[in-house]
C-alpha cells in the first residue's frame, strides 16, 4: 500500500476513534450525536430488518434513471457546445452560475408538470447532472490533439471511423469524468429532493427520522448513505486513473 | 573510463581580468539512491574541470549523459555526491553563490510581471537600488534589442523573445558566471544563430566567464574557446578541445577551414557515445 | 485529472462580441415565454411576469431585511471558505505527501449529497446564523482547496529553479514568485466557490432560518407560489452571473491573456 494510503487509513481510523471516543465521553451532546458504533450497528439493523429496501431501491432507480438521461443529453449537448463555437462562448459564464441556484426550487414546478411521481425527481436529477457532463464532454472533445485530426485525414479516414478511432479513443478520460460527476451529482440531486418534498424514498426516510427525532434511524441512513456514496466514488476514480494513466507517464 | 584533468592554459587572457581558475570542480560525481529496490542512479562523474576566468567554455554531449547535471552542480543547485565543488575559491553546496546567473532551457519568465519586471527580478530581490536597476535594465533590454518591449508581456512575445529577456535578467546582475543550460534549445536554427551572436557580443561586454550546455556541435564550435566533450551517462569528458578563435569572433568564423575540422573532432568523439545513448533510451 | 466541474476547460476565445451574449438572453427569454404559455401562467410564470413579481417582492418592506440576513450569512460563508481553502490549498500543494493524502478524502467529501448531512449542523448548531454560515462553507471550501493545492503543485518547475537562482528566501519565495503563479488558478477556484457557497447559504436558509432569502424560496415552495419561485431563482441567477462574469474579467486581466 502506499505512503499515502497507509497515512489517509490511519486519520480516518484517527478519526472515527476520536468521535467514538467524544461522544461516548458526552464531550459532544449525546442527544445531538451518538457515538460511531452505534451509528454502525443501527446501519446494519435497518439492512437486516428490510424495512428500507423498498426506499433504497427506489431512489437508486430514480438516480439511474437521471444518470442515463444526464450523460446522453449532457452528451449530445457537449458535442453542440464544441461545434458551435459562438454558442460555447456565450454560455460559458452562465455554466457556473447555473450551480448557484439550488435547482431543486424549481421542483414544485415540476411536480405540477409530471405529476407527484418519480418524475420530477428524475428531472431534477437530470438537471444537476447534464451540465457537469456537457462540459466535461466539451473539454475532452477540445483536448483531442489537433495533430491526431490531421493524421486521420492524412491516413483518408471517414468520418465515423474518425470518431469511432480517433475522437472517441482521444476524448474518453474526460468523457468518464463527467459521468463520474453526472453519478455523483444525480445522486445528491436526488437524495435532496426526496429530503425536500417527497413521500418515500431514501432522503425522505432521513428527513423523517430527523423530524420524529429519531437519530438511531437517522444517522444509520445516514452511514448507509455515506459509504454507498464513498465507495461508489472511489470505483469510478480507479476506473478513472486508469483511463487517465493511458495518456499520461505519471499519474497527474 | 577515460578521465583527462582539464587545466589548460589558455593562450590570450581576457582584457580586464587575470588569468585565474574561476570555479572548479575536482572528482565530482552525482548519484541519486535508489528507490524501492532499484539500484542507484549514477547520473555523473567522475568529473574534473577548471573553468578559466573570462572564458567561453561549452558542454557537448549525448542527449540524458549529465551535462544539465554538471551544471546544476556548478550552481549550487544540485549537491555533489562526492568531490569537491569551489567558485572563486569558495565552496558551492547547495545554495547558489552570488555572482553565478543562470539561464534554463525553459522559458522562465514570470506572466504576471512585464518585461522591464521580469528582467529586474533578479537585481530587485538582491537588494541593488532602483535608479541602479533602471539604468542597468535599460542597458540591457537596448542591448537585447528589446527595448520596443519593455512594458509588453511575455505572453505577447515569441518564444526567442522571452529567451532574451531571461538572458537580460541574468545580465541585469551582474554577473561574473554565465551558466547556460541549452538556453536555444526551443529555438529554431536561423534564431539560434543569431542568438549565437548575441551571447558572444554578451560575454565581450560583461567580461564574465560563460558555461554553455549545448547539444549542437556546430554551436559548440562557433562560440567557445574551449570545448568539454561528455560521454554517455554516467557523464565524463572524454576530450577538451581548444578552438584557439580570437576573442572578437562572430559568426563568420565558420568560414574558417579550423570549423569544419574541429566539428568533425568532436563528432568523431561524440558518435559512439551518441549512439549509446540512443540505445539507452527506454 | 478529475475535473470538478469545469476547471480544466481551455479558455474560450477571447472575443466576447456584446451581441452574442445579447441574442443569447433574448433566445432563452423567447423559449422561456414558450414554455409559460404551453405550461400554464401558473404553473410556471413567464418572463414579463416574474420581473413583475419580483419588482413587488423588492419594493415590499420585508425584502431589504432579508436580503441583509442572506448577504451577512452568504459574506461570512464566503470569506471563511476562500480564507481557510486557500491556506489549507497552499499548504497541501506545498506539502506533497499532505496533499497526496489529504486529496481523496475531500474528494469523496465533495461527492456526498451534503444535504445529509443537514440534521447533524442543525443539531450541532441548532437554527440560525452559525448553521448557515456552515453550510456555506462546507459546500464551498473543498473546491477552492482543491484548485489552490493544483495551484501549486502545477507551478512550472522552472519558477522555483529561478527563484534558487536568485538565492530567494523561502518567505521572498511564496511572496513574489509562488503566489503570482498560483493567482490565476486559485481564482478560478473562488469562482466555482462563490457558486457553492451561495447555494449552501441558500439551503441553510431554507432548513435553518426564520428569514432571508432561502427561507422566502421555502415558504414559496410550499405554497407552490410559482410566481415568487421564479423571481427570487431569476434574481439569484443574475447576482450569480453577474459577479461570475467579473471574475472572469479579472481572470483575463491576471492572465494577460491578449
Amino acid at each position: 500500500m502506499k505512503l499515502a494510503a497507509r497515512w489517509r487509513l490511519v486519520l480516518v481510523v484517527a478519526f472515527v476513534g476520536a468521535l467514538e471516543i467524544a461522544s461516548r465521553r458526552a464531550w459532544i451532546d449525546p442527544v445531538s450525536f451518538i457515538p460511531p458504533s452505534k451509528m454502525a450497528e443501527g446501519a446494519w439493523a435497518l439492512l437486516a430488518s428490510g424495512d428500507y429496501t423498498n426506499d433504497i431501491l427506489q431512489t437508486l432507480a430514480n438516480a439511474s434513471l437521471a444518470v442515463l438521461l444526464a450523460v446522453a443529453g449532457g452528451f449530445v449537448f457537449g458535442v453542440c457546445l464544441f461545434k458551435l463555437p459562438r454558442l460555447r462562448r456565450v454560455v460559458d459564464p452562465l455554466l457556473l452560475s447555473y450551480y448557484a441556484v439550488p435547482i431543486f426550487v424549481v421542483y414544485p414546478v415540476l411536480i405540477v408538470i409530471f405529476g407527484l411521481n418519480r418524475w420530477p425527481l428524475v428531472a431534477i436529477g437530470f438537471l444537476f447532472g447534464v451540465v457537469a457532463m456537457a462540459t466535461n464532454t466539451l473539454n475532452g472533445l477540445e483536448r483531442v490533439a489537433p495533430v491526431l485530426l490531421r493524421s486521420a485525414r492524412a491516413m483518408r479516414m471517414s468520418t465515423i471511423d474518425e470518431i469511432r478511432l480517433i475522437t472517441l479513443p482521444a476524448s474518453l478520460p474526460y468523457v468518464f469524468t463527467g459521468v463520474k460527476l453526472a453519478v455523483v451529482y444525480a445522486f445528491i440531486a436526488v437524495i435532496a429532493g426526496e429530503f425536500v418534498l417527497a413521500g418515500s424514498g431514501f432522503g425522505f426516510r432521513i428527513a423523517y427520522a430527523y423530524n420524529n427525532f429519531d437519530n438511531p434511524t437517522m444517522y444509520g441512513l445516514m452511514l448507509l448513505l455515506l459509504v454507498f456514496v464513498g465507495t461508489l466514488n472511489m470505483l469510478l476514480h480507479m476506473a478513472e486513473e486508469r483511463l487517465y494513466s493511458r495518456t499520461r507517464r505519471a499519474s497527474a | 573510463m577515460k578521465r583527462v584533468p582539464l587545466t589548460v592554459v589558455p593562450d590570450r587572457a581576457p582584457d580586464s581580468t587575470p588569468c585565474a581558475i574561476h570555479a572548479a570542480l575536482t572528482d565530482v560525481t552525482r548519484i541519486y539512491a535508489g528507490q524501492k529496490g532499484k539500484p542507484p542512479f549514477h547520473a555523473l562523474g567522475p568529473v574534473s574541470l577548471n573553468l578559466q576566468a573570462g572564458e567561453f567554455f561549452s558542454v557537448v554531449g549525448p542527449s540524458g549523459c549529465g551535462k544539465s547535471t554538471l551544471l546544476d552542480v556548478i550552481a549550487g543547485l544540485n549537491a555533489a555526491s562526492s568531490g569537491t565543488v569551489t567558485f572563486e575559491g569558495v565552496p558551492v553546496r547547495d545554495k547558489v553563490p552570488e555572482g553565478v546567473a543562470i539561464v534554463f532551457q525553459e522559458d522562465a519568465t514570470f506572466p504576471w510581471l512585464d518585461v522591464y519586471d521580469n528582467a529586474a527580478f533578479g537585481a530587485r530581490r538582491a537588494g541593488v537600488p532602483e535608479n541602479e536597476i533602471r539604468e542597468r535594465v535599460e542597458h540591457a533590454l537596448a542591448f537585447m534589442g528589446l527595448k520596443a518591449f519593455t512594458h509588453s508581456y511575455p505572453v505577447q512575445l515569441s518564444g526567442g523573445m522571452r529567451q532574451r529577456v531571461c538572458i537580460a535578467r541574468a545580465m541585469v546582475v551582474r554577473p561574473r558566471l554565465m551558466l547556460l543550460d541549452e538556453p536555444f534549445g526551443a529555438l529554431d536554427q536561423q534564431t539560434r544563430l543569431l542568438m549565437g551572436e548575441e551571447m558572444l557580443n554578451l560575454w565581450r561586454e560583461t567580461g564574465a566567464t560563460v558555461m554553455l550546455i549545448t547539444h549542437s556541435i556546430d554551436e559548440a564550435v562557433l562560440l567557445s574557446d574551449r570545448i568539454g566533450v561528455m560521454s554517455s551517462c554516467p557523464g565524463r569528458f572524454i576530450e577538451t578541445i581548444h578552438t584557439g578563435w580570437s576573442r572578437q569572433r562572430d559568426s563568420n568564423t565558420a568560414l574558417d577551414p579550423r570549423f569544419g575540422e574541429l566539428t568533425a573532432k568532436v563528432w568523431s568523439l561524440l558518435r559512439g557515445e551518441a549512439l549509446k545513448a540512443l540505445g539507452n533510451q527506454s | 485529472m478529475s475535473t470538478l466541474l469545469t476547471s480544466t476547460l481551455k479558455p474560450a476565445h477571447q472575443h466576447r462580441k456584446w451581441s452574442d451574449g445579447a441574442l443569447l438572453v433574448v433566445a432563452l427569454l423567447a423559449l422561456w415565454q414558450v414554455a409559460s404559455s404551453l405550461l400554464g401562467a401558473e404553473v410556471l410564470p413567464g418572463p414579463w411576469l416574474t420581473f413583475l413579481k419580483l419588482k413587488s417582492i423588492m419594493s415590499d418592506d420585508d425584502f431589504p431585511e432579508n436580503l441583509r440576513v442572506t448577504a451577512v450569512a452568504f459574506a461570512l460563508g464566503f470569506a471563511i471558505s476562500c480564507m481557510g481553502g486557500v491556506c489549507l490549498g497552499l499548504v497541501l500543494g506545498a506539502q506533497r505527501l499532505a496533499g497526496d493524502i489529504v486529496e481523496p478524502i475531500l474528494m469523496a467529501f465533495y461527492a456526498i449529497p451534503k444535504i445529509t448531512l443537514y440534521p447533524v449542523v442543525l443539531l450541532m448548531f441548532g437554527l440560525g446564523l452559525y448553521a448557515k454560515v456552515t453550510f456555506g462553507v462546507i459546500h464551498g471550501i473543498i473546491p477552492i482547496t482543491i484548485f489552490t493545492m493544483n495551484a501549486v503543485r502545477n507551478m512550472r518547475p522552472v519558477f522555483a529553479r529561478t527563484a534558487r537562482a536568485c538565492r530567494l528566501s523561502p518567505v521572498s519565495y511564496a511572496r513574489h514568485v509562488l503566489l503570482p503563479a498560483a493567482v490565476p488558478e486559485v481564482l478560478a477556484g473562488l469562482r466555482i466557490g462563490f457558486s457553492l457557497t451561495l447555494l449552501g447559504t441558500l439551503i441553510g436558509e431554507m432548513f435553518a432560518s426564520q428569514s432571508g432569502i432561502g427561507h422566502m424560496l421555502m415558504i414559496a415552495m410550499s405554497r407552490n407560489d410559482s410566481q415568487t419561485i421564479m423571481a427570487l431563482a431569476s434574481l439569484l441567477f443574475i447576482f450569480a452571473t453577474v459577479v461570475n462574469l467579473a471574475m472572469l474579467k479579472w481572470h483575463q486581466r491576471l492572465i494577460k491573456a491578449p
